[in-house]
């Protein structure tokens, strides 16, 4: 039915990859039983910092599956038709990521087999409730779009005109996704790192930085594994959306050290300092905050000169710099640092374990095999065969319904 | 045929999986007697008919629960040790159990609460050794949960 | 049945005003809340009775393990209880709190809660239902106290002395001090309360204006934990 059948045909490499992908979920998998066995204390966790590895990985990817409303928006609001080609591949890469942001959460929770409770008992007043309801919604909505996009591609006639207003629905839902999970952390009275304005924006700027440069580096992988180039013209200007993006983000995090280095209040300035230079001791982030920062720099020096975006190879490194810094910032900074120093004062050092770098990289690898599939089939329809005969039509045609 | 031992192989394993229940519980010796339920000595009437009991005793009991923890209600008489077990149903592993071994049913309320007849200690060996005692095998999986 | 436009109109507001009556009734019966008198408790050097007596009475595991302890109530220093209000010329500097839940007025743990397993109950305690909890850990993130704990594993193991009287809870839950709700209901005082010989601890209705600790807050200065959050903390500290 969602032409699956694609998925299971390949040649060496792709097996090759599935097989290591499958190897990686194993071993995830069997550590998680292990965790169900014996509970969370086979993580770094504490009773200070409840908060880490997984949470930092849902918090980032988030934001990757929001970014796919930089590719729909410009196309079916304002009739970019160079992205037209890759709009399917910006909302898989969203139902993958946002399946990610799920699996993360579950193998974070003392109680999985409760998890139907938040459902069971909804409760408004809580933004975690809100933020199930967005991403499951947000999933199902990309599935439907992406299904019946490009079912209609296949059989190359226009998509059903009702997926219309569903793909406009989803770009404020995009927005909203990231919203409701900045809420998370910004509306808690007693982490002062997290409880500024500022948050939402800064996540969503890093969500349009870090997800559209894992695009084109996925694009730009294409290129060279399969028989499908992704059109110049949709790469740079993914790349102008990165540069921007990462301006404004990079722009957000100066300002928070202005707010609290300027105002002086230690309360403002301590999980800062605990990040950049350490406290009472522990300095164990400082390393990968710094690395996070001047990658960012440096991506950002290769972004902004249109001459080295140009250039395809510096564009690939620029746009890894993005993804690695903001997933460092954004992830394991941001969420570990809001939690030291504690309520009482306390500076507790967290650091993964074993066991919870197998799970994340589990999840990871299961978020790519998901890909993997989705992409393949996509693909299909993308790839030039190897009878030169023309690409489907269906896109350009609902693009003529939509003018 | 040209799959001839993929196609083989994978018949003998369907038909494996698909017979699991038959050879576990052989290997297992588990027969099909029903569960020997020991039944109350004191009082002579349940806080509802057998009937009820028989096939809705956990949602009377999330009923209490719920009324006791989130409304505030007095626990007298709502609750699970001392108005069933002590007053009638013995310990766990006497009336409780035997149903729930040979039902391969695992409720998670006593990862918690406690069976004062048995003694503090039993839950820990009980929970973490496995099923309990006596018609143990009928339970597949323990999660420990 | 049918029922006039006017008949309908009249029951339900007095219903309405049914409800509302008994609302504002029951919020101005109970509101538990505990004093602590700091000068008092430092009577005696390195007592934990407050902290032995709930440890039984809940069965709290003694997890040896760093930061996977379980705390209902403990004793920290006056710079970690009240940050901010240190200043190195006060006599307070160096004058432990004891450290509990707070109970809340407006709890944020109760705001994030997405289950409602954590819940203000009528009588002003902060309650906790293992059953529908579900670990997330929200509760602990918000909670501006350090109030809360999580059971990394199962603490079944590490509970001395176990009391069949009370439950146990099981991995994968977060707890904290219920102010004891099983022994109010029964009439009795806190574990804690009655535990302390110097009575430093003094617990009470705040809605009931002659309660003893409507009585000491009266007569005493006392400050309570970080109340520019709006949280309404139950405990109050005499100093």
């Amino acid at each position: 039915m969602f032409m699956f059948e694609k998925a299971i045909s390949g040649g060496r490499r792709y097996w090759l990859w599935v097989g290591a992908l499958a190897v990686v979920i194993g071993a995830g998998f069997a550590c998680y039983l292990l965790q169900l066995r014996d509970g969370l204390q086979i993580t770094g966790l504490s009773r200070d910092v409840t908060w880490g590895l997984y949470i930092a990985q849902f918090t980032f990817l988030v934001g990757v599956a929001a970014s796919a409303v930089m590719v729909v928006l410009p196309y079916y609001l304002h009739n970019f038709k160079a992205f037209g080609r890759i709009t399917i591949f910006g909302e898989f890469l969203a139902i993958a990521a946002v399946i990610m942001c799920m699996l993360f959460i579950f193998v974070d929770m003392g109680q999985p087999t409760r998890v139907f409770n938040v459902l069971l008992y909804p409760t408004p007043h809580s933004m975690m409730f809100w933020d199930m309801i967005s991403l499951g919604g947000y999933l199902v909505l990309n599935a439907v779009i992406g299904l019946v996009t490009l079912r209609a591609e296949r059989e190359e006639v226009a998509p059903p005109r009702w997926i219309k207003p569903v793909v406009i629905l989803s770009i404020p839902w995009a927005v909203s996704i990231h919203t409701v999970t900045a809420f998370l952390y910004s509306g808690l009275p007693g982490r002062s790192l997290w409880l500024t304005a500022i948050l939402a924006p800064r996540f969503l700027a890093s969500a349009f930085a870090s997800g559209p440069s894992l695009l084109i580096l996925l694009c730009l992988l294409m290129g060279r594994v399969t028989r499908f180039r992704v059109p110049r013209e949709a790469i740079q200007k993914l790349a102008v959306i990165v540069t921007y993006a990462m301006v404004l983000s990079t722009f957000f995090v100066l300002m928070e050290f202005f707010t609290a280095f300027y105002s002086q209040i230690p309360e403002h300035g301590d999980s800062l300092r605990y990040l950049f230079v350490g406290l009472d001791g522990h300095a164990g982030l400082a390393p990968w905050m710094w690395i996070s920062s001047l990658l960012g720099v440096a991506a950002l020096c290769f972004l902004l000169a249109p001459k080295l975006r140009r250039n395809e190879k510096l564009l690939a490194a620029a746009c890894a710099m993005v993804f690695l810094s903001l997933w460092i910032d954004k992830g394991i900074g941001l969420i570990v640092a809001g939690f030291v120093p504690s309520p009482l004062g306390a500076v507790t050092g967290y650091a993964p374990t074993l066991s919870e770098i197998l799970i994340s990289a589990g999840i990871w690898a299961a978020g790519s095999l998901i890909l993997t599939v989705l992409y393949k089939i996509a693909l299909s329809l993308r790839e030039a065969p190897a009878s030169a005969t023309p690409p489907a039509r269906g896109v350009e045609v609902l693009h003529e319904i939509q003018a | 045929m040209r799959d001839r031992g993929v196609i083989y192989t994978a018949l003998v394993l369907f038909l494996g999986l698909l017979t699991f229940p038959v050879w576990h519980n052989l290997s297992a010796h588990v027969t099909a007697k029903g569960p020997d339920v020991k039944l109350p000595g004191a009082e002579k009437k349940c806080v509802a008919p057998v009937e009820y009991m028989r096939t809705s005793h956990m949602n009377l009991l999330i009923a209490w629960r719920d009324q006791v923890v989130r409304e505030g209600e007095p626990m007298s008489g709502k609750s699970l040790t001392p108005t069933c077990l002590e007053k009638c149903h013995g310990s766990k592993a006497d009336f409780c159990d035997r149903c729930h071994n040979y039902a391969a049913v695992t409720p998670s309320c006593w990862n918690c609460h406690e069976d004062r007849k048995a003694g503090p200690g039993s839950e820990r060996a009980g929970m973490s050794a496995g099923a309990a005692g006596t018609s143990a095998r009928a339970t597949i999986a323990r999660s420990g949960r | 049945m049918t029922i006039s436009r006017k008949e309908f109109l009249r029951a339900t507001g007095i219903s309405l005003l049914a409800v509302a009556a008994r609302k504002v009734k029951g919020a101005a019966t109970t509101r538990w809340a505990l004093a602590v008198d700091s000068a008092k408790c430092l009577k005696q050097d390195n007592c934990t009775k407050c902290i032995d007596a709930c440890r039984q009475a809940h069965n709290i595991p003694s997890i040896p393990q760093q930061g996977r302890d379980i705390r209902w109530i403990w004793k920290d220093s006056f710079e970690h209880a009240f940050p901010g209000q240190e200043d190195p010329y006060s006599t307070q500097g160096g004058m432990p709190a004891m450290v509990l839940c707070n109970h809340c007025e407006n709890p944020p743990c109760v705001r994030v809660c997405p289950t409602q397993a954590t819940f203000k109950r009528e009588d002003g305690i902060v309650a906790m239902d293992y059953h529908r909890c579900i670990g997330c850990r929200y509760c602990m993130a918000a909670c501006p106290y350090g109030s809360r704990s999580f059971n990394w594993m199962d603490p079944r193991p590490y509970i001395k002395n176990p009391n069949p009287e009370f439950p146990t809870r099981t991995k994968g839950v977060v707890e904290k001090c219920t102010l004891c709700s099983e022994r109010l209901a029964a009439g009795k005082p806190p574990a804690c309360v009655e535990a302390c010989p110097e009575k430093a601890l003094v617990f009470g209705n705040l809605s009931d204006p002659h309660s003893a600790i409507r009585e000491l807050l009266a007569a005493r200065r006392h400050m309570r934990r970080r109340p520019e959050l709006g949280t309404g903390p139950g405990v109050f500290y005499i100093v």
